[in-house]
């Protein structure tokens, strides 16, 4: 008898794993009956998880951490059995603000220090001249993409929350909003910015990897009451993805695995567009120059899937930094829990070898990270809400 | 805001049918200022301009994560809200969820005011479910007797029958292959057009 199951997702490249996992039948070999639910924000992925309309559900992995610790929002405890994927996210800038910029750097303009400096100089030029102070868009208030632009543009003295304005839009809305001038550039995950480049309205200035080394963007995302109810049930999808994945980092399936995330009912997009965020090969200007990262979006490769509790902690970090939640003890130790590696060994029988995950975050700035001691690592930065007591 | 005075209320809804018998149920339940936005474009600074108490928003609009922004204090966003979030409400919020409607209450509107609110809306939004629900039906019955007419228009052809002989004919063949009179007649319809 198989298992019913509710996982809800956004269309976006990285909830992949999902997709195949269903569509190929690995979730169905694991006697699992996955419906698929199409969501349109993260506020109703987060309300149906929590409430139980969902039993899973693909979701920025700072909203597990905020639904687990009650930040702005009913409190849910909420864990990640795995990782549906790393990185995977661009910044993108309107030709305008990248022909400024460009005008202004002093490096490598693949290298974030250089284009933080530019950046700074080109609000340092805005503010003298009186113009208005530039917009970003980023997805929500708890997320990768809203903590990857604070940490790049403060490294170089751009206060993100004084010197320019950082807004909330859907994804579907940012490539309308790059180009009607509502925002000067975004962060967003794949096919997004892939698709201003080939509107002719965008610049990819950064793959998120070149920020951070490794940064865990989306979950999946249960219940901890759900998974205490259901061991065998999230084994089960574990084993699922696991198969999923192994399907997708084989070069040959790549065509198979773009035609059915291409799918109207799933991501909705040009087979062309979800393989080039495969195959790490993006178009980053309008007049066709391409740029090549083996870590653009990592879902299965170097141990992409398995939570880290490290990065629970770094994002928890971010959120001290910029105010969202108060530093304690014990709300670190709550955010770590979240993330659970060894229910994805147990479930792949693989006992407790995690213990080369990553290594590092890799923050292209700053001090290297270190979990036990993150009051230390805020003092290391000027630019923050956070301040250490006198 | 004093005790007396309505709270101002938006309404943030891309379906102007949807907002209309909203907003008019809420006239009826006396609350008077409510204010409907369907243009998503610069959301936050009309909300702003606006100054409601409460902003309702359905959950089909993905401008709902633009309002999760408004507890952040930031450049953009100047007095942060609270949204409803107490957690005794389960019932509440999840009945809200289930109707498809969202409620963000700006902090210090006390709840047994939000309530009655948060109530109408969730009825409003499962009768307009509902309407569609009903409108959907009638249209496909009424595609269903087109369907049976013509049918009946082919038999009585065929088979030399007269209009009630044809749809006895029908009625007893769906009674006796235990299917509905528009499966036969649509089954009649494909075969008149493959055999033609």
């Amino acid at each position: 008898m198989s298992t019913p199951l509710c996982i809800g997702f956004i269309p976006l490249v990285d909830a992949a794993a999902l997709i195949v996992a269903v569509d190929k039948g690995f979730a169905a070999a694991e006697g699992l009956d996955v419906t698929l639910v199409r969501e349109v924000s993260w506020s109703n992925v987060r309300d149906k998880l929590n409430i139980g309309l969902f039993d899973a559900a693909h979701l920025l992995a700072p909203v597990a951490i905020a639904s687990s610790l009650g930040l702005a929002h009913v409190k849910v405890p909420i864990i990640a059995p795995l990782n549906l994927g790393l990185n995977g996210n661009a910044i993108t800038v309107s030709p305008g603000l990248h022909a400024a910029m460009m005008q202004e750097i002093d490096g490598d303009r693949f290298d974030p220090g250089a284009t933080a400096r530019a950046l700074a100089r080109v609000v340092a030029k805005r503010r003298k001249a009186g113009t208005e102070p530039l917009t970003f868009g980023m997805t929500f208030p708890f997320s990768t993409h809203n903590y990857q632009l604070r940490f790049w543009m403060a490294a170089a003295g751009v206060d993100p929350d004084e010197d320019v304005r950082l807004v909330v839009l859907p994804p579907p809305y940012m490539v309308d909003s790059l180009a009607s001038g509502h925002v000067d550039a975004f962060c967003v995950g794949a096919p997004w910015s892939s698709i201003a480049v080939d509107r002719g309205i965008g610049h990819i200035l950064h793959f998120v990897a070149d920020i951070l080394v490794r940064a865990v963007e989306k979950v999946l995302a249960v219940r901890q009451d759900w998974s205490e109810k259901n061991p065998d049930v999230l084994a089960a999808l574990v084993r699922a993805h696991h198969r999923a994945v192994g399907f997708m980092e084989q070069p040959e399936n790549r065509a198979e695995v773009a035609s059915i995330l291409a799918q109207p009912e799933r991501i909705g997009v040009d087979e062309d567009v979800i393989r080039r965020t495969f195959d790490g090969r993006l178009k980053i200007s309008p007049d066709g120059t391409t740029r090549e990262s083996s870590r653009y979006l990592l879902v299965g490769r170097e141990g992409a899937a398995q939570p880290d509790p490290m990065q629970a902690a770094w994002l928890y970090a971010q959120m001290v930094r910029w105010g969202q939640a108060p530093l304690s003890v014990e709300a670190l130790k709550a955010a770590m829990t979240v993330f659970r590696p060894d229910l994805y060994n147990a479930a792949l029988g693989q006992g407790d070898k995690w213990s080369e995950p990553s290594g590092a975050i890799g923050a292209f700035a700053g001090p290297a990270f270190k979990a036990d001691d993150i009051e230390g690592h805020l003092r290391a930065f000027a630019i923050g809400r956070w301040k250490p007591k006198a | 805001m004093s005790a007396e005075q309505s709270p101002k209320i938006v309404i943030v809804d891309e379906s102007p049918i949807r907002a209309a018998i909203l907003q008019e149920g809420l006239r009826e339940a006396g609350f008077t200022g409510v204010v409907h936005i369907s243009e998503m474009h610069s959301l936050l600074s009309r909300i702003y301009a606006l100054d409601p108490d409460v902003i309702l928003i359905d959950l089909e609009n993905p401008s709902r994560d633009v309002l999760e922004q408004m507890f952040q204090v930031s450049r953009a966003v100047r007095r942060p809200i609270a949204m409803f979030v107490d957690q005794s409400d389960a019932a509440s919020i999840q009945a809200s969820v289930e109707a498809g409607v969202s409620a963000y209450i700006v902090d210090g509107l006390k709840k047994e005011r939000i309530k009655p609110i948060l109530d109408l809306c969730i009825s409003r939004f499962n009768a307009f479910a509902k309407l569609q629900d009903e409108l959907a039906r009638t249209k496909s019955a009424l595609e269903e007797r087109k369907v049976i007419d013509r049918a009946k228009g082919i038999l009585m052809k065929l088979k030399g029958l007269t209009e009630d002989e044809a749809y006895v004919l029908m009625r007893s063949t769906a009674m006796r292959e235990k299917k509905k009179i528009g499966e036969i007649a649509q089954s009649i319809l494909t075969a008149s057009e493959i055999l033609k």
